[in-house]
């Protein structure tokens, strides 16, 4: 009832939907960083949405099942080898006892979902099974010849499901963030429509933006704070950063925008030295007291 | 106090001071339907809160003199031998000896935590013990170090790098995911230093 780990590529983390609660204690949510496709693999394999699966970066990963299993993989579009046959790409894939499964690498996108039928049952960690790469809080890093405990079968897969994938448009549609004040007007104002170019030491922690410095008011040193997924983060450099999944729970310079929880998996996805577009959307800061 | 959205599903709340933040999310706690409620210096995040939460409504309840609820006590043995004590004492003007005297002689609150799982910011110096921060970082900080920066008084549950004056290290363990807290010093909690013998 096991999987193993014959290569685990680039990166390759156990992830599932993340721990919640626990921010306070300064641990980050975790969890798959292109939630909707997690939660369709789960969903083709005939999981709970909450079942564990694997992330990959790029690369892919090549496992062995040593027990008949369903799988799905799903996210990056890649190409899907069990036993030497090439397999379909988001549907169920019935894989027999002892076989060898390729996926990867990405054709394009960052990272793949690959979904077993009773999920990943290694040791939750507050709650989670899912890695985070900031303070390393939950299963550790799966390394080649690491046999990782698979769960009972749930239900049955989900064939009938009709999968219609559309390329995402590589555009982050931006709220209007807590410290948006610390930017000019006219900076705020530049920032609708802006390209910026994804960098490439972008990780599960946080997306770089590298484009036109967005130019800030001098406000002085602002004290640590909460910070949420999606935030968008400025640094004295102007070069914006998106907090992702793996993002520390408080920090210290101003987020002057939020990325649409809509968008996020375009975030998951966006390869560095890609070209995003960012887009304000109208809504009105709304603000009491 | 002063409300801002953030994002569609979370909102930042701006209070005067650590003090205020800590109480306000002790409050906020089993009244507001949040996943996540963060305090930090001078705010406290509410995050994952549902469609259409009248916060600024749920809120009027609390005033800042709303007292936090009492968090648990720990004493924290310290063995006072860390490589800034006597740069400390420089800043302090005083010896070292005498450091470890003032710093065994306040009461820490643990006011929120940040940094790393367990770091809490701990409260309680008096603003004139203010010390900076290290003008290069350590790239290795042992976990159980006990630092200072600014006002503030840190345990490294794990070791990291790191930039706050280091005085003295403690066997306690600050954290463990295993434990039911999991988090030794988690916000609210009341901290006594003694010297280790």
């Amino acid at each position: 009832m096991t999987l193993v780990v014959l290569d685990p590529g680039a990166l390759t983390t156990v992830q599932d939907r993340g721990r919640r609660g626990w921010a306070h204690l300064g641990v980050p949510r975790a969890g798959a960083l292109d939630a909707d496709a997690a939660a369709l693999a789960n969903r083709l394999v005939g999981n709970e949405p909450d079942a564990a699966l694997l992330e990959t970066t790029l690369t892919g990963v090549r496992v062995r099942l040593e027990e008949a299993r369903t799988l799905a993989v799903t996210g990056a579009e890649c190409d899907v080898v069990v036993g030497g046959r090439s397999c379909a790409f988001a549907e169920p894939v019935s894989v027999r006892a002892g076989a060898e499964v390729q996926i990867g690498p990405a054709r394009r996108g960052v990272r793949s979902y690959l979904a077993v039928s009773g999920g990943l049952a290694v040791a939750p960690v507050l709650g989670s099974r899912s890695t985070d790469t900031l303070a390393w809080v939950g299963p550790p890093l799966p390394q080649a010849g690491d046999k990782l405990p698979l769960g009972p079968v749930a239900g049955p897969p989900r064939a009938a499901d009709v999968v219609v994938r559309r390329p995402r448009e590589a555009v982050l549609r931006l709220h209007r963030g807590p410290r948006a004040d610390w930017v000019t007007s006219q900076a705020w104002d530049a920032l609708d429509g802006a390209a910026y170019t994804v960098g490439a030491d972008s990780n599960r922690i946080g997306l770089r933006l590298e484009g036109r410095a967005v130019e800030r008011v001098e406000r002085g040193e602002l004290a640590s704070e909460g910070v949420v997924l999606g935030a968008v983060q400025l640094p004295p450099s102007g070069q914006p950063v998106v907090f992702l999944h793996d993002h520390p729970v408080t920090g210290g310079y101003p987020v002057i925008a939020v990325v649409d929880p809509d968008d996020l998996g375009v975030c998951a996805q966006l390869r560095p030295g890609e070209e995003v577009a960012l887009r304000a959307l109208g809504d009105r800061r709304r603000s009491h007291g | 106090m002063h409300i801002t959205q953030v994002g569609p599903r979370a909102a930042l709340v701006e209070v005067a001071d650590a003090a205020e933040a800590l109480s306000l999310a002790g409050w906020v706690r089993g009244r507001v339907a949040a996943e996540e409620v963060v305090p930090a210096a001078r705010t406290v995040l509410l995050d994952g809160l549902g469609p259409g939460t009248d916060l600024a409504a749920l809120l009027a309840g609390w005033s800042p003199e709303v007292p936090a609820p009492p968090g648990p006590w720990v004493t924290v043995p310290v063995v006072y031998d860390g490589p800034d004590l006597e740069a400390v004492a420089a800043h302090w003007g005083c010896s070292a000896g005498d450091v470890v005297v003032r710093h065994t002689a306040h009461v820490f609150v643990s006011a929120f935590c940040g940094f790393s799982p367990g770091f809490a910011y701990l409260s309680g110096l008096p603003t004139e013990l203010a010390v900076p921060r290290l003008a290069s970082p350590r790239t290795r900080v042992e976990a159980g170090s006990v630092a200072l920066a600014d006002a503030w008084c840190g345990i490294y549950p794990t070791a990291s790098p790191g930039g706050w004056q280091v005085i003295g290290r403690t066997d306690l363990t600050l954290w463990d995911p295993t434990r039911e807290q999991p988090a030794l010093l988690a916000p609210g909690t009341r901290v006594r230093f003694v010297e280790a013998s």
